[in-house]
Parts: structure tokens; C-alpha cells; sequence
């Protein structure tokens, strides 16, 4: 048991280490000179020179490498190329507007689809199971810019109940914010949920057709009974797995959606410092997203240990 | 597949796809979902072919007298803020959404398929090596790898296809290696190793034969995934240049106009879910028709 989490972080150490390296590879060996990369064509040599110095580009890629993982273990990830300011503040600053809407997107997706997916497993084949698999079919189907569009039409435009987009900066306060987090989130969270709800809804089905549910129903437990002590807890552990699969897509999604709105996230920043060609950024903002999706998928795969008598005594599946 | 065309393997090559093209056939017609999103697919494929058959005008012509015209009898749809026919635009918006979603989808498939049966087959150290390379790959986000890609080597249909290739490829090679995983330990497979025969020749004859379900429906998954993708790419800017006729650029453009002429962002979006419904009913229908279990294999 102690050995089996012992090296699946090890295991994520090791993920990590590696996704680190395939980033600083990634961003640094870009076709071309970075310099030149950077400032565009028509720069003057003088300012390639200059900037050739500031990256340190006439040191080996490893000694480079060193430098930025070791800075970056101390929360030092160089300074932008835009706007000179130190990146780990930055991204920093950013994130925490992004968490927000992480936060409540995680919410209503994982409410909403376990709620949904267990009524359409308990009504499998009947009204309301099409239903809901025919409305998670099409929220698997359209683009988050599209969801996004959508409510702005429905809740900026037709009822003025929210804003359609932000008019704050990233230094803005939660409260500035929390009236503009909804509509963002509820868009991530109906393309999240389409995904969930078909999870949750095959386990439920998997476990009403169990026998230890029909004993339960023999014994005469009320149908509220064996869902929230049979069906709730094996729905939530695949739902689980996937949301810590879907971290990665969120800040895809995130990306989408915080333009459609002009929320100052990370993902605003994420498309700021690509087009401007920002790289300390870019590292910067890859490496915590491989941070984020490794911690997650471990604490998914312990929480589903816990959760899961069973797969304590399991060995290595893979 | 050339590659794959080994002279030892030609023998087996004429009977082989003949009846597995029959038993698609036949699962197809069997799920009533898989033959109604393969027709759509169709209807899609069809009007994407025929655009400059079924509208007269020009998708990119520029016409400032006609500009945010609500729907008439010229204009079904409406036209845009420079004047341009939106349905017109939305027939031939498939070409771009198509053309390079099933050629990123194909060339992900194919690289996925056979990193992912090698590493079945071979396993060891290359497949531990390879399990761990992709993890690291999927812990970055694919929106963010397929930016630096595309601001890299710039926004050429082919740099996309090989962008979504580099993002896709691990998902898929995931799933490939899962379902090749259950056919490796078959006696026959053992047979073959003992006849000395190649890994290459293993993989064409004995591997790839039993895994064309998952991959089949592999790919309409992905496919439904890239079309997303690629529309989301083009939306942030990043993907099809204006003024080519693409539903996720159309829907960037004409999404500020959306009070005065909500049509032509609703056209482009009502394309593009029906595409992706289509591809996912195809996907759906198919695997639950073959009984592959996505949830099991690993996606």
C-alpha cells in the first residue's frame, strides 16, 4: 500500500522532470534563432545581440535548462520579455482569476452531470435518459467559443443579467470579478459535464444491475437509499478520473473562453505571450500547467484508492 | 500503409480487406446511430464538394453595397459585414473543416496506430520509456503545444495537420496500445514470433486485422475532436486566414454583429455541431455495434 504511492509519485516526479524538459526543448529550439524569433526580421543586429545576451543564448541548451528549472524551483522564472516584470508574479496573478473560474466550473460541471448521469442511468431507455444523452450528445458536439457565444446572446444580450465582457485589468479584486466568473464557467462546465454525464450514467447502470443492489431493494431500502449509498459512490469514482483528465483540457478551454469574454486570466496570457512571442512566459505558463495536470491525475488516482477497496491490493496495472 | 507492404505480406492482402470492409457494412446498417451519423458525415462531404454547384456566389467577393443583410430571397442567410453571401460561405466553409480535420485525423491515426502496436508488441524498456515520454507529452495543454507550434512554422494547413498530429498522437497511441495489448499474448501471435516472422509482418498480420474496430472508431472520435480543435484555432485567429470561407473564423468575425445579423454567426455553428453530432453518433454507434468499450480502453 505505502510502496504503491511511493511510486506513483515517484512516477509523477519523473513526469515531471521529463515534461520540463520537453518544454524548455519545445520553446527553446523553435526553428531558427530565438533572438531573431523574437523581435521579428527587420530587427537590428545590435538589439539580436542584445537580447542573444539577456537569454544567455551563447551557453549550451543544458547549462540553460539548469538555470531555468533550478530558478524555477525557487518560484523565479526570469523576467518577461514584454513587460520586464518578473513572470512568476505575473503568471501568478493571473492564475488565481483563472482559478476562480476553475473552481466554479469544476462545480456545476460535477454537480449537474452526476445529478444528470444518475437519473438518466435510473431511467435507462425511458424519456427522460434520451433526454439527457441527446442534450450531452450536442454539448460534446459544439466548441466552447460556441457555448460561450450562445449564453452571452442569452444572458448579456436578450436578459442583461451578466456582463459580456470584463472591463478589469488582472490586478482586479474577486469582487470586481465574481459577476463576470459565471457566465465563463457555465460555458466550460456544459461541455465538461456532456462528458461526465455519459461516465456517471454507464456506472450507475453497471451498478443497479448489481446484485448486492437487488439485495438492498429486497431488503425493501427506499430507491432514495440505494442511489445515495449504491449509485452515488461508484458514479462519483469514474467522474473523478475524469475531471483529473479534463485539467488538461480546461486550460485549453480556458484559453477559449477568457477571450470570448476578455476575462484577464491565464488563458488571455497564454495567447498574449504567443502572439507576442514571450517565451520565459510561455515556459513559465506550460511548466505550471504540467504541475497542475500531474498533481491532479495522482491525487485522482490515490482519492480513487481510498475510494476503491479493491485496487489497494492491486499491484501495477501498467 | 506502404511501408507496411512487406512481400511476404502480399498474399494475405486481397482477402483480408474485402471482408472487413463487408462486416463494417454490415454493423453499420445494424446501429441505426452509426448510419445516421455516417449520413450526415455524407451530407457534409457531399456539400463541401458540390458548394460552387449549390450557390452562384463567391464566398470571398467583397460587396459593400449588401452588407448585414438580414435573410431574403438573394441572400437565404444573409451576408456579413462586408457584404459577403454567409450561406455561400458556410457550403464552402466544410472544405477547410474537412480537408485538414480528416487529413491531421488520418496522419494522428496512423502514426498512433503503429507506435502504439510496436509498443504493445515489443514492450520492455521501449515501451516503458514511451509510456512515460507520452505522459509528459498529455501533462502539457494541447491548446498551448499547438500555439507555439503554429506561431513556430506559421499557419499553413499542413503546419496544423502536423501540429494536431503532435497533440493527438499520445491519446491515440494510449488506446491503440491497450487493445493490441489484448491481442499480443493470442497463440497465434506466439506462432508467428516462433516462425521468425518480422515485427512489421506480425503487426500487418496478425495485429492490425483485430484491432481495425477500436481504430475504426477511434477515428471517427478524434476526427469529432480535431474538427473542435481546429475550429477553435481558427476562431482565436491562429488557425484558417480571412477571408478564407471557415466556420470558426466566421463566427470570430461576425460574433460582434450578432444583434444586428445573428444569422450569420448561428449558420457556422449550426455546420459545425451538425458535423460533430454526426462524427460522434458514427463513433457511438459503431463502437457500441462492435462492443468496444471506450471507457475500458484507456481514453
Amino acid at each position: 500500500m505505502l510502496s504503491f504511492i511511493v511510486r506513483r509519485v515517484l512516477a509523477a516526479v519523473g513526469t515531471l522532470v521529463l515534461s520540463s524538459v520537453l518544454v524548455f526543448l519545445a520553446v527553446q529550439a523553435l526553428p531558427g534563432d530565438v533572438a531573431t524569433q523574437v523581435l521579428g526580421k527587420d530587427a537590428t543586429p545590435d538589439a539580436v545581440a542584445a537580447l542573444r545576451e539577456k537569454l544567455k543564448l551563447d551557453q549550451p541548451a543544458w547549462e540553460r535548462y539548469a538555470d531555468w528549472i533550478g530558478g524555477a524551483l525557487h518560484g523565479d522564472f526570469g523576467a518577461s520579455l514584454v513587460s520586464g516584470k518578473a513572470v512568476g508574479g505575473e503568471v501568478g496573478m493571473y492564475l488565481g482569476n483563472s482559478a476562480l473560474i476553475a473552481l466554479v466550473t469544476v462545480l456545476f460541471a460535477v454537480t449537474g452531470s452526476i445529478v444528470l448521469g444518475i437519473l438518466a442511468g435510473l431511467y435507462r431507455d425511458r424519456w427522460p435518459d434520451h433526454l439527457i444523452s441527446t442534450v450531452s450528445l450536442v454539448g460534446m458536439s459544439v466548441p466552447e467559443f460556441v457555448v460561450a457565444t450562445v449564453l452571452v446572446l442569452c444572458f448579456s444580450v436578450a436578459l442583461p443579467w451578466f456582463p459580456a465582457v470584463v472591463l478589469y485589468g488582472p490586478e482586479a479584486t474577486v469582487g470586481q470579478l465574481m459577476p463576470a466568473v459565471w457566465l465563463p464557467a457555465l460555458a466550460l462546465a456544459v461541455v465538461m459535464a456532456a462528458y461526465i454525464v455519459r461516465m456517471a450514467r454507464t456506472s450507475v447502470i453497471d451498478v443497479m444491475a448489481s446484485e448486492y443492489v437487488t439485495t438492498a431493494r429486497l431488503k425493501g431500502l427506499s430507491t432514495w437509499r440505494v442511489v445515495t449509498r449504491h449509485a452515488l459512490p461508484s458514479a462519483l469514482l469514474p467522474t473523478l478520473h475524469v475531471i483529473a483528465l479534463n485539467v488538461a483540457w480546461l486550460a485549453g478551454g480556458v484559453a477559449v473562453v477568457e477571450n470570448v469574454f476578455n476575462y484577464p486570466g491565464i488563458g488571455k496570457l497564454m495567447l498574449a505571450s504567443v502572439q507576442n512571442r514571450d517565451l520565459p512566459v510561455i515556459q513559465a505558463i506550460a511548466l505550471i500547467s504540467a504541475v497542475v495536470y500531474v498533481v491532479c491525475n495522482l491525487a485522482a488516482d490515490l482519492g480513487a484508492m481510498a475510494l476503491n477497496p479493491k485496487l489497494r491490493t492491486r499491484g501495477r496495472t501498467r | 500503409m506502404t511501408t507496411l507492404d512487406t512481400p511476404a505480406a502480399t498474399p494475405a492482402v486481397p482477402a483480408a480487406p474485402r471482408s472487413a470492409a463487408a462486416r463494417a457494412w454490415r454493423t453499420v446498417r445494424s446501429s441505426r446511430a452509426a448510419s445516421i451519423g455516417l449520413a450526415i458525415v455524407a451530407v457534409h462531404v457531399l456539400i463541401a464538394l458540390l458548394a460552387p454547384v449549390l450557390t452562384s456566389y463567391d464566398p470571398i467577393a467583397n460587396n459593400a453595397d449588401q452588407a448585414l443583410l438580414g435573410p431574403s430571397a438573394q441572400h437565404w442567410a444573409g451576408t456579413d459585414q462586408y457584404g459577403r453571401d454567409v450561406l455561400a460561405r458556410v457550403l464552402y466553409g466544410g472544405r477547410y473543416a474537412l480537408g485538414v480535420s480528416v487529413a491531421a485525423t488520418l496522419v494522428t491515426l496512423l502514426i498512433g496506430t503503429v507506435v502504439g502496436c510496436a509498443a504493445a508488441l515489443r514492450g520492455g524498456w521501449f515501451d516503458d520509456v514511451l509510456g512515460r515520454v507520452l505522459d509528459a507529452v498529455l501533462s502539457i495543454p494541447s491548446v498551448l503545444a499547438l500555439l507555439v507550434v503554429v506561431t513556430a512554422l506559421g499557419t499553413g494547413p499542413s503546419v496544423i495537420v502536423l501540429a494536431i498530429a503532435i497533440v493527438y498522437v499520445p491519446q491515440v497511441v494510449r488506446v491503440v496500445r491497450g487493445a493490441a495489448l489484448a491481442v499480443v499474448p493470442a497463440d497465434y501471435v506466439t506462432a508467428a514470433r516462433a516462425r521468425g516472422e518480422s515485427t512489421w509482418a506480425i503487426l500487418r498480420r496478425e495485429i492490425l486485422p483485430n484491432i481495425t474496430d477500436v481504430v475504426c472508431v477511434e477515428f471517427a472520435m478524434r476526427a469529432s475532436w480535431v474538427v473542435l480543435l481546429i475550429s477553435s484555432l481558427s476562431f482565436l485567429g491562429f488557425g484558417a486566414d480571412p477571408p478564407t470561407p471557415d466556420w470558426g473564423l466566421m463566427v470570430a468575425e461576425n460574433r460582434t454583429a450578432i444583434t444586428v445579423v445573428p444569422m450569420a454567426s448561428l449558420a457556422p455553428i449550426i455546420a459545425l455541431a451538425t458535423l460533430v453530432v454526426g462524427l460522434n453518433l458514427a463513433a457511438d454507434g459503431l463502437s457500441k455495434a462492435w462492443g468496444v468499450d471506450r471507457i475500458r480502453e484507456g481514453s
